[in-house]
């Protein structure tokens, strides 16, 4: 047993050098961690009606079947046909943007990306952080720029909930004569029908359920995990004493 | 049953003699399995051979499931890998399984790799065997690189891209062969569908054959153990190594024991932690294959990344990629490099045990530089491991011919 203790800790270690790989960097900007939680249904569900009504208009889900969330979420069909498909006739439609993607591009020079697997590129505090990065810029065609994503073509569709707000920047001269801008922090400008902390419960919502259109067997997955396991160690257990009979001779 | 019947009908013998008067079974299962003698003290690192075996096994079932409903094509590929993650049932398992597999593929034949650099195992009479699994290691690099364009995410691209134009600094042949190989002028629907098939069957065709071979050669001279002695030196009046004990049934059922251990950390990554942070999968690779959008930071999947650092490491275009093929070649030649009188590091001096704990660190830190952008301070620590990373190989005739050794003892060191 010591050797397969030896053994159990070799793989642990040889995993161990395989530790978190960072996602992509965010305009050098400090995330802000989402903090969502994937096991919270009713913070999924309304994180479902937020992405139904406020992004489903111009971006895709085109690989996440309405019937799926329906039965992941815990809601009902008629719930989903009368509340969420605003664009579907059945229930294993996929999500689709009701805003032609040809128009979009022409529109905003860059058709919206589609969401099915944005939080597993991008990672769920990147998202956090953007829709709550909009900040009020004059040289941005949509009136706006984002902290996270500088130059971003999306205006800021959640404007009414958070209201608009000023970056401020503070310049830094570096050594070699060339500047730093250092963000400082938001200000508030105008207000929105939400508090900061509603604000920042909204978007963690609409994150969360993006997380799990990215991977919706996630919590399936975990449970069978947890049966493997045990099934195997009981395995262990028998396999271990079979070897044990077999060995018992060997001097 | 009538007399004739009973006469003529029933076979001498027996079914098995029947098979046996007609394909060599018992012979085989004997020679190979319970007769097969192979020394009793074996330790944990003489499992990776065995898991490396299992592991094909794994990656061979999953992809065949996987090519049921995969679609090589440069616009349908990517969205086929989520059909089968979202709408085939247990696809999510079986693909899991597959990327999963492909890291630990790489896992258990590094840590076999380094059980016959600790023990070994490489040197005479063995080094055919050595030999044939460097081609099963080189095999396996190709296997794994055919089969990550295949999900046709943004890495599966831009890393075929930057691979593949790594032949384009051969001079004269190079823009040609680079050319060939994609089958088009850049990465196309082409490139993935040959690919494709040289990753379903091609490269598991010669990977089949190379490990059969293998283990031919492996049974033809025996198994080395951690003494690094012939167990067949010393046998017993019926001639069976006084040392070996049957593949069949004690091998194996030591090696059930650890194939379980091995299943059980295989699932926890599979079910828990499919991306390993990003290693196993990459995050870029959640994005489809945009030919207009270079991903800000392209890096190989970790287990080419040793390689990938030292390529980096080198100005020129040519030579980082002589010294990219000759870091991966290298080992091939271990059996003639290493002029110890004894095999196993029990014996060895204490100059081979540095040596090797310096190239341990040192692998695992070009790997790690491997995942890390180009940065000054990253490239300048890559060139300094990697003249480490050659000088263990190139000086290793001197230090190991000069390095004093310990007594070998005549019979395996065994405690029970």
């Amino acid at each position: 047993m010591v050797k397969m203790k030896r053994f159990a800790g070799l793989l642990v270690l040889s995993a161990c050098f395989m530790s978190a790989q960072g996602l992509a960097s965010s305009g050098g900007v400090k995330l802000e961690k989402s903090g969502i939680d994937p096991d919270n249904i009713k913070s999924l569900q309304r994180g479902a009606a937020n992405f139904m009504n406020y992004c489903s208009g111009c971006h895709s889900a085109q690989y996440v079947r309405y019937k799926t969330i329906g039965r992941d979420l815990e809601i009902s069909e008629e719930m989903l046909i009368d509340n969420l498909m605003f664009n579907a006739d059945q229930t294993f439609d996929t999500i689709q943007a009701s805003m032609p993607a040809t128009d979009a591009a022409r529109w905003y020079g860059t058709a919206p990306p589609d969401l099915s697997l944005l939080a597993r590129a991008k990672g769920t505090d990147h998202i956090f952080n953007f829709l709550k990065g909009f900040y009020v810029s004059a040289d941005s065609p949509t009136g706006v720029d984002n902290l996270v994503r500088e130059g971003t073509s999306m205006p800021h569709v959640l404007w009414e909930l958070q209201g608009y707000q000023n970056a401020i920047f503070v310049e830094h001269k570096n050594v070699d004569g060339s500047v730093t801008r250092v963000f400082e922090g938001f200000e508030q400008l105008t207000l929105g029908q939400m508090d900061s902390e509603d604000y920042d419960e909204f978007v963690r919502d609409t994150v969360n359920f993006l997380a799990y259109v990215a991977e919706p067997i996630r919590s399936i997955r975990r449970k069978l995990g947890v049966w493997v396991l045990m099934f195997l160690t009981f395995f262990l257990i028998i396999a271990n004493m079979l070897k044990k009979q077999i060995w018992k001779d060997v001097k | 049953m009538s007399r004739i019947e009973a006469e003529v009908g029933k076979p001498q013998g027996g079914f098995m003699k029947w098979i046996d008067d007609r394909f060599p079974f018992t012979e085989t299962m004997k020679y190979h399995f319970t007769e097969y003698y192979a020394s009793k003290n074996f330790n944990i690192w003489y499992a990776f051979g065995v898991l490396a075996f299992v592991v094909l096994v794994i990656q061979f079932i999953s992809g065949i499931f996987l090519t049921m409903n995969y679609k090589p094509d440069a616009v349908q590929a990517f969205a086929s890998v989520e059909y089968i993650m979202r709408d085939v049932e247990w696809g999510w398992l079986i693909r899991y399984m597959h990327s999963t597999g492909a890291s630990f593929f790489f896992i258990v034949v590094y840590l076999h790799m380094f059980r016959a650099m600790l023990y070994g195992s490489y040197k005479k009479p063995r080094e055919l065997i050595w030999i044939i699994g460097m081609l099963i290691f080189l095999v396996l690099m190709a296997e794994a690189f055919a089969g990550y364009l295949l999900p046709w995410g943004q890495m599966s691209y831009w890393g075929a891209q930057v691979i593949i134009s790594l032949f384009g600094a051969i001079p004269w042949v190079g823009d040609a062969l680079v050319e060939i190989i994609r089958g088009d002028y850049s990465i196309s629907d082409i490139t993935l569908n040959r690919f494709f098939a040289l990753h379903v069957i091609a490269l598991p065709l010669a990977l089949i054959g190379l490990v059969f071979v293998h283990i031919v050669a492996l049974h033809e001279v025996g198994s080395s153990n951690p003494d690094g002695i012939e167990i067949k030196d010393y046998k017993g009046a019926d001639g069976v190594p006084l040392d070996g004990v049957a593949f069949h049934p004690y091998h194996t059922s030591k090696d059930l024991v650890i194939i379980i251990v091995f299943l059980m950390i295989f699932s926890a990554v599979m079910f828990f932690a499919p991306d390993m942070g990003g290693y196993f999968l990459e995050h870029a690779n959640f994005e489809p294959a945009n030919l207009t959008a270079t991903p800000e930071h392209i890096a190989p999947v970790w287990y080419f990344t040793p390689f990938y650092a030292i390529l980096r490491a080198v100005p020129d275009k040519l030579w980082g990629f002589i010294l990219f093929g000759l870091s991966v070649i290298l080992p091939l030649f271990l059996p003639w490099l290493d002029r110890s009188r004894v095999k196993s590091i029990r014996y060895r001096g204490w100059i081979y045990k540095t040596a090797l704990t310096i190239f341990v660190i040192t692998f695992i830190t070009l790997g790690w530089l491997g995942t890390m952008p180009v940065e000054p301070v990253y490239v300048m620590a890559a060139r300094v491991f990697a003249v480490i990373y050659f000088a263990f190989f190139l000086l290793m005739p001197y230090y190991t011919a000069i390095d004093k050794t310990k007594p070998v003892p005549d019979r395996v060191v065994y405690h029970g």
